[in-house]
């Protein structure tokens, strides 16, 4: 019996790893793959449409006057004049919806949180903030138009449009200042009711406060997103080319508006007011959403 | 504001719902004990000190149930007013309603509207938005969650956030003057080659590209993030330890994500899946913006035009003045609530079932 090197070098046992077989090692890459090209395709629309809105619109943005002169007087196919009055009207319309969308809002997600429990009303709550949230922007829009002008009787308006809107915002800034208010450590509530402080100063000087970061970034973001919004403006309010600061009487440009309107005007002058709103209307957004940043930053709880 | 259970007993204790409740209301305004409350320097047992916490509380909690009352009251007056609105005019209809397919509503003395072309068309463009988007969707959330490096998963997050954040108007026109001339050869070529096929056959619309089938390509853009978002939050749940067992079992990363991952998220998916198709349905401007208005009814055909619920309310709207024809319109913004209102409620339901179950 000789032992030679190729058996003391074999393994007494099987190893006990085996290797991964072809078709799982196949089917394994497969799904990587998938997976990978899935998010690349998500990302073409995304670079397609910002590009090119930013190629067809940067050059009337890049303009002056753009930000400060109205289309007053000016003929369709003129060029010249800007968007001052639709910026305008956007803002406007964007932060009186935000003025009453965000105290009901936080005042819903409070008694959601501190005081709803699990009663019946808290979870028919639950449950009409996720209706709200599915409601279109047109049907926002019928209501408010049922109400505000059949009902009422009352004229359109750039108010009105503000009510749409606040249909649209107030579920998302209930659902985020929700979320924000129930990661609130329950200690610090507690450690405040130790100390004898009521409820309702427990909660406004305590609990939203350690929540505010987390609050402002929603509504900010919330309202970037309204400001967007065209169904309402559409059906509510009617377009004016000069600036009108009244929100409850007469015409009222809005960036989406006057889109829609020079979508009609076939002229070139036409085609670089459309796409110089589209880059406005983003930037505005974008200028929005790093606000949120922003706050959230400087809002944010001391940790040391 | 009215509610009974506060005013009932010492502050506090009508906090049904409150895991503090009835031990913070002893401790406020026991007087025996000899706490006082830090806000008022009131010796213990006196009344005003008590009142005031009371009164505070009181107010607040009112405001704050107000609040949930307010939003309950909400939705259901939507449900109210666009009925109201919309009955005078239905029962003028001289059409029917249901099963009519021209929308003539211009003319309040003759009003002849039904909504089934609009139905059809909502929801043939709707499901083809669903069935691009579902899958994509799905892949960009197992790969934010199962296979991007940590570090990147998070901006890559917010760039399809980013998506969300773009106003539809501008995929509307992105739709119409970019996108639609880029697809016309494919889609000539889809009619060419499935043309016998309903869905593939030769449409009713001249303008190039105006067609369901753009429309429902942009729609399914416009749905990703809401797909993506929610599966990602589910898929990110999956409990750390089944992951690792199955790893530990020798699962290759598909193995894992599909006996571990899938499981406990799919119920997850597709209520996702259902918000998206309710955000779908009720899409306004991007349609109203790409799909061309055509007299002849609607064929089923992904290259026909036609109109949505939201895009033919939003088209026909802004000229009227009468009650009735508005009534015509809210009648069909009606269906459209109702059916949003059943899509979500079915996808919260979905949600709610499988959490009980787990």
């Amino acid at each position: 019996m000789t032992i030679t090197d190729r058996d003391l070098e074999r393994p007494a046992t099987a190893p006990a790893f085996i290797g991964i077989s072809g078709s799982r090692r196949f089917r394994n890459g497969l799904a990587t793959g998938a997976v990978t090209v899935a998010f690349l395709i998500a990302l073409v629309p995304l670079v397609w449409v910002i590009g090119t809105v930013l190629v067809k619109g940067l050059g009337s943005v890049l303009n002056s006057a753009w930000w400060s002169e109205s289309l007053n007087g000016l003929l369709a196919r003129q060029e010249g004049g800007g968007a001052y009055h639709a910026i305008v009207g956007t803002l406007f319309q964007g932060l009186i919806c935000a003025v009453i969308a965000t105290p009901i809002g936080i005042m819903v997600a409070v008694y959601l949180v501190e005081y709803g429990g699990r009663t019946r009303l808290s979870k028919s709550v639950t449950f009409m903030v996720d209706i709200l949230t599915g409601v279109p922007s047109i049907v926002a829009a019928l209501f408010v138009y049922a109400v505000w002008i059949s009902v009422f009787g009352l004229g359109r308006s750039a108010f009105a449009v503000s009510l749409a809107l606040v249909l649209l915002m107030l579920p998302v800034v209930v659902r985020s200042t929700e979320e924000m208010l129930r990661i609130v450590p329950d200690d610090l509530r507690e450690a405040s009711y130790a100390l004898g402080v009521p409820k309702w100063k427990t909660i406004t000087k305590i609990v939203i406060p350690t929540a505010l970061s987390g609050m402002l970034t929603g509504i900010v973001l919330a309202l970037a997103r309204v400001m967007g919004e065209t169904a309402p403006v559409l059906i509510l309010v009617a377009y004016a080319p000069f600036i009108n600061f009244n929100v409850f009487e007469g015409n009222m440009a809005s960036l989406p508006l006057m889109m829609t309107v020079e979508r009609s005007n076939p002229t070139d002058a036409g085609a670089d007011r459309l796409w110089g709103a589209a880059v406005t209307l983003i930037l505005i957004i974008t200028i929005f959403q790093i606000i949120a940043a922003v706050l959230a930053k400087a809002t944010a709880p001391k940790t040391k | 504001m009215s509610d009974p259970t506060t005013t009932a007993g010492p502050a506090g204790t009508g906090d049904a719902g409150d895991r503090w409740g009835p031990a913070l209301a002893d401790t406020v305004v026991a007087p025996e004990a000899g706490i006082s409350t830090p806000d008022s320097a009131t010796p213990p047992g006196e009344a005003p000190g008590r009142t005031f916490v009371q009164r505070g509380d009181r107010i607040f909690r009112g405001l704050a149930t107000g609040s949930g009352v307010f939003v309950v009251a909400l939705v259901a007056a939507i449900a109210v007013f666009l009925l109201v609105q919309a009955v005078p005019s239905v029962v003028a209809d001289q059409g029917n309603f249901l099963t009519g397919r021209t929308f003539d509503a211009g003319d309040p003395t003759k009003l002849n509207f039904g909504i089934l072309d609009l139905l059809l068309v909502t929801v043939e463009v709707s499901l083809f938005a669903l069935v691009l988007a579902m899958p994509v969707g799905l892949g960009i959330a197992l790969f934010l969650t199962q296979y991007a490096p940590r570090q990147v998963a998070r901006p890559f997050g917010y760039l399809i956030d980013l998506l969300a954040a773009v106003p539809s108007i501008i995929f509307g026109l992105w739709g119409l003057f970019v996108l639609a001339p880029v697809l016309q050869p494919f889609a000539l070529w889809l009619q060419d080659t499935l043309g016998w096929f309903f869905l593939f056959s030769p449409g009713n619309v001249q303008i190039a590209g105006a067609t369901v089938f753009t429309a429902g390509i942009v729609l399914a853009v416009m749905i990703l993030p809401i797909i993506t978002a929610i599966s990602r939050e589910v898929f990110a749940r999956t409990p750390r330890a089944q992951i690792e067992a199955a790893l530990a079992l020798g699962a290759t990363k598909w193995e894992v994500v599909r006996m571990t991952v899938w499981p406990f998220g799919k119920a997850g998916y597709v209520s996702a899946a259902m918000l998206g198709l309710g955000r779908a349905l009720g899409e306004t401007i991007a349609l109203t913006i790409i799909l061309a208005a055509t007299p002849q009814i609607f064929g089923g055909s992904l290259f026909d035009g036609g109109a949505t619920f939201a895009s033919k309310i939003a088209l026909s709207f802004a000229e009227l003045n009468n009650n009735l024809s508005a009534g015509a319109f809210i009648a069909a913004g009606l269906v459209l609530f109702v059916l949003t209102f059943v899509v979500n409620a079915a996808a919260r339901w979905v949600v709610a079932r499988s959490g009980a179950k787990a």
